[in-house]
This record gives C-alpha cells, structure tokens and sequence, in this order.
C-alpha cells in the first residue's frame, strides 16, 4: 500500500517496513521445509546429473573434465542406438493401442449406463496394482508351457509363441518364422518386447478411459442435439462433434503415455530373463541408463549423459504438449 | 425401433463384460493359482478350480486339509521370506512419507496461497519445474548423494526425499486461494496467528484435497520401485514390492507360493481401493500417477 506508506509519519512508515520485512520472513520460514527437501533431493541431484555427464567420475568423485566425450561414446555406441530403437518400438506399441482402445471403451461407457460404475471400478483394478505384482502375474499367464494362455490358443488350435522368451521380431514371426529370406532388420521388435508393450497397455487402460470419460462427459448435450437436427448419424455424430472436440484430452492422452512409455523400466526388470532379454531385445533406454549407472563396469558419466538425453526427449514432448494445450487443439 | 436399441445395448454390454472378464481374469487367476499345491500344478496347470476348494485334495495329495490346507501356499511364502518385515517397512515408509507430504505441503501451499514475500512467484515456478524432470533423470546422482549421505539401505533414504511433493503444494494452494479473504480477516481480528490461521480454519476447509494427496501419496509409495531398488540392498530394508520382486527371482518357478505372495502384497491396496474406489481414481486420476 504505496499511498499510506506515503502519507504517514516516517516513523510510521519505518514501522510498517521493519513489519513486513519480518513477516516476509516468517513467511519463507513457511516454505523452508519443502523447499530445503526440493533442493537437496531434486534440484542438486539434477544439476548434478547435468555436470555428471561433461566430467569424468571414480567412486563417486569428479577427476577429470571430458566436453562432450561421455556423448560423443554415446552417439558411437551401437547399444545405445538399439536401445533407442527399442524405446521407440515399445511406444508404437503401447500409444496407439492405448488411445483406441481406452477411447473405444470410454464410448462405450458414455451413455448413462446403470453399471458405469461397476465397469469403471473394475477397469481401473490395474491401476492401483503395483508393477511388480502385474509383473508376475503375466509371466505365469504368458509362460509358454505351463501358462494358460498358450494353453486356450492351444484349444482354438492357434500358435503356441514363446511370449517373453521369443526374441524373433513378430513381422518375421508373422511372414517368415524360420528367418530364410526376410533381412533381420526388417523383423520388427521382438515378440518378448511386444509382449511387455501389451501387459503395459492392460495396466493403464482404466486409467485412460477415466481421463477420456471425464473428456466426454465435458461436451454440451446441445452440440449433439444441434447435430442430430441436422440428421447427422452415430458415425457422423462422432466424428464430426465428438472427436473434434475431444482432441485436446486425446493429445493430452498420446503425450502422456509417450512421455511414461519412454521412461519404462520395471516391466523390463522384472518380466525378461536375462533383464533385458532374450538376445537384449527389450533393452529399453531407461534399461540401458540403469545398466550404465549400477551393473559393473559402471560408467556414471555415460549414465548421466543417457539420463540427459532422457530428459531433453521428455521436456520437448511437454513443450509440444503446452504449447498446443494453451492453443486449445479444438476445430 | 425398440428390438434394435435393445440389441444394441446388449452388445454394448457383451463388450464392456468381456474388456471387463480381461481386467479380472488375471487376478482370479492369480488367487486360484495360490490356492494350488506345486503337484497340482504340474499335474494339471490349467485347472480353475482349486482342488482344495472342491474337496479333491486329501484324497488325491494326502495335504493337510482345513483352513491351513487352503492356505498353505500362503503360510509357506511367508516362511520362506520376511514378508511381515517387508509389509512393515512398507507401512512405515508410506506413513512417514504421508506424514511428511502433508506438513510440508499445507505449510508451503499456504506461504505459496496467502502470504506475501519477495520471490514467492519465482519459487513456486522453481518447485513446479521439477516437477517436470523424470525420477531416472536424478537417479545417478541421487544414489551417489544418498551414498554420501551414508543412508544407503535405511529408512532415511526411503522417506526423507518423499516427503516433499510438488504436486500436492500445487493442489493445496489452488485450494488454499479459493477460501475467502473475509475469513482470515475475521480470524485475524480475533487475534488468530498465521498458524492457528492455517491450522484451525484452511486445514479443517481443505479435507478433500487432503484426502486426495493421502490417497496418491499412500498408493505411489506403496507401489514405488525403481528409487527403493536402487536405495537398500538387505533384506531386512526392502519395502514389500521389493522383497516380491527379489521372491520372484528365487522362487519364481513355485507358482503357487509367488501367486500366493502377490496376493498378499496387492491385497491392501484392492480393499482400500473397494472402500474408496471413487476418491482413488479422482485422486489418481488428477495426479496424473501412473508408472
């Protein structure tokens, strides 16, 4: 308040000053808890990640400065690329699946349906689960001999695949199984790496129909009504009401699960053996970040210049997804 | 015109029962499966129906009948490994990290909402940064500092850097700068302090946000992985997804204890789930948690 501070006394307004100046600090005593909790724990271990990668590390001490060596090795490592093409290959796997089908099913849902509740408790199951436990549970239903689900494609006389051991793309799987003329890179991702992107898919699919659900719920009845007036059909309906109106939960939905399906990890560790088999098929980026920073021979400025990298991918898809939320996708 | 509305949402129906069958099968199948004696197992893996539960078993195995016979696969994991140590560990990281999440964040929330002080928008805009950066990003030198720090394989390491979350101090302050001016003013002229400001009438005001945070805050900690996997290396600090995931590696191919100890650790979380399935998936929902 500029204007009494003007007009009093300067004793008054020497007052007021000293007053302010220490509720401003009791106010940041207010803050310090967390904010002595974020410094520590988030912003120097971040920055930290950042020097990490320009530096040469032994037991956790800096001994020598390198550039932009710990890159350069990075760019020229053929693991690395593989587990980039890994990564991207998980989330062809996982995005698009996720997207249709948790759109598919939030239609479905989206009808003042008796039991929406009910389907939507159960759906959401996975999503309260813990990895670990999903984990397990799918490696002895997707266990070739032993598992039930080779054991019901055994009954409809369907292919028995190895699932999490198979480390044969599933376009060679689909076109030519026994590798005679189909090049290796045109096999596709292992069917071990498919088989993870699908687990994956079945734990988050409640939680995409929710995210849709609320989407859908948002649109005015009017659009709808204003539309069928002018006889539109179900398909027309959705096409040209729903989905254009919906684009910024769907784009909100595609960044989302890229942004998750690129920092998988436990699934990985916990559903291949060897981790990250079979044939380091399902060495995924994060995969390859943990195996740099933890399994002997240790290399944590390569760790950190992978988790650099990580980072970089995972802040340009948040831009990209702030960017076009603020110009509303809409229309 | 009646006929084909009801076939229509018959199919409907028939769709939503079957993507639900998908989302349960799994766990019934999981529950039966712990119910299975290894023999049984491998005699006939695909059955549904435990033996035990159709009164098949004494005559056939000769296993213990009763109570103890059902649960026999249960009795057994929990004496191959410390489990109760691990359900323990897990108890206590999730309600040191609840605890700490909500004094932090009601304090924070509240400078950030209602008080003034230089650089308050500065720092808020700092939390809401980190916010953005992924765990992997800080796991390389968050183990070295946790190292440092001496708190490799202990509690500290577990709750210390979980007791802040920028999220709920974002949910909180939103909140917070909801409730009416009049009311502090009042508070404040009856001679309240800033805390009794904060602890007597915004805390009391915010119950649904704050059950919101509990809610995301118990269930991400209870499920966490990556940061502890890292952080402890005993088997007396491992939280309960840990020691599963180190069961697994030992006895992964007995079927039926590993089903029987993932019962037990998802068994918490499912029925705080059914008690409150609603405000989980709004709290879940909101936060945007999902692995």
């Amino acid at each position: 308040m500029p204007s009494l501070e003007s007009s009093a006394s300067p004793e008054l307004a020497r007052r007021l000053r000293r007053r302010r100046r220490r509720d401003a600090a009791g106010a940041l005593l207010y803050v310090l808890p967390a904010l002595a909790i974020v410094l520590c724990f988030r912003f120097v271990p971040i920055i930290a990640a950042f020097a990490f990668s320009f530096f040469e590390i032994k037991m956790g001490a800096l001994i020598g400065f390198v550039g932009l060596g710990h890159y350069a090795r990075l760019l020229q490592d053929p693991t690395f690329w593989q587990s980039v093409g890994t990564t991207i290959w998980f989330s062809i796997g996982t995005v698009p699946i996720a997207i249709f089908a948790s759109l598919f099913f939030a239609l479905l849902l989206n009808r003042k349906l008796k039991a929406l509740g009910l389907y939507r408790t159960i759906y959401f199951m996975p999503v309260v689960t813990g990895m670990v436990a999903v984990a397990v549970i799918w490696k002895w239903i997707l266990e070739p001999e032993l598992g039930v689900l080779n054991f019901l494609l055994g009954k409809l006389h369907l292919g028995q695949p190895g699932w999490l051991g198979e480390s044969r793309g599933v376009f060679q799987l689909l076109v030519d199984p026994e590798g005679r003329w189909l090049p290796r890179w045109a096999g596709g991702p292992s069917l071990a790496l498919v088989s993870l992107a699908l687990v994956n898919t079945w734990k988050g699919l409640g939680y995409n129909i929710v995210i849709f659900l609320a989407g859908l719920q948002n649109i005015p009845q009017q659009q709808y009504e204003a539309a069928r007036i002018d006889g539109a059909g179900s398909w027309q309906l959705f096409r040209h009401v729903t989905w254009p109106i919906l684009s910024p939960t769907t784009f909100y939905v595609f960044i989302m699960s890229t942004i998750v399906s690129f920092q998988t990890f436990s699934l990985v560790y916990l559903m291949t053996s060897p981790p990250g088999g079979p044939e380091d098929s399902t060495k995924v980026l994060v995969y390859y970040l943990f195996d740099k920073g933890f399994t002997p021979p240790a290399s944590l400025g390569r760790a950190s210049a992978v988790a650099l990298v990580l980072f970089l991918i995972i802040l340009g898809l948040t831009l990209v997804q702030r960017r076009l939320a603020e110009r509303r996708v809409h229309y | 015109m009646r006929g084909a509305r009801g076939w229509r949402r018959l199919a409907v129906h028939l769709l939503l029962i079957l993507a639900g069958l998908s989302m349960v099968m799994p766990f019934l199948w999981m529950v039966s499966t712990s119910l299975r004696s290894t023999l049984e197992i491998t005699r006939e893996p695909h059955r549904f129906l435990p033996e035990v539960l159709i009164g098949a078993r004494d005559a056939a195995a000769g296993g213990a009948g009763g109570l103890p016979g059902v649960f026999a696969n249960y009795i057994e994991a929990w004496q191959r490994a410390p489990f109760g140590r691990y359900f323990f560990n897990t108890i206590v990281i999730a309600l040191a990290c609840l605890a700490g999440v909500i004094v932090t964040s009601a304090l924070a929330a509240y400078a950030f909402a209602r008080l003034r002080f230089p650089g308050r928008e500065a720092l808020f805009l700092l939390f809401l940064s980190m916010m953005m950066v992924p765990e992997p990003v800080y796991l390389v030198p968050s183990f070295i500092l946790i190292a440092r720090l001496g708190w490799l394989d202990t509690y500290a390491a577990l709750i210390v850097p979980w007791t802040v979350n920028v999220f709920s101090i974002f949910l909180l302050r939103q909140h917070f700068k909801t409730i009416p001016q009049d009311l502090f003013d009042a508070a404040t002229i009856d001679g309240a302090s800033r805390f009794a400001v904060l602890w007597r009438i915004m805390m009391p005001l915010s119950k649904a946000v704050l059950v919101t945070i509990s809610l995301f805050t118990i269930i991400g900690t209870w499920n966490s992985f990556l940061w502890p996997l890292v952080m402890t290396h005993s088997p007396e600090m491992r939280p309960l997804q840990i020691g599963l995931a180190a069961f697994s590696q030992e006895e992964g191919a007995e079927y039926g204890l590993m089903m029987a100890a993932t019962t037990l650790s998802v068994l918490p979380l499912l029925v705080l789930y059914f008690f409150a399935q609603r405000q989980i998936i709004a709290s879940l929902a909101s936060s945007g948690l999902k692995e």
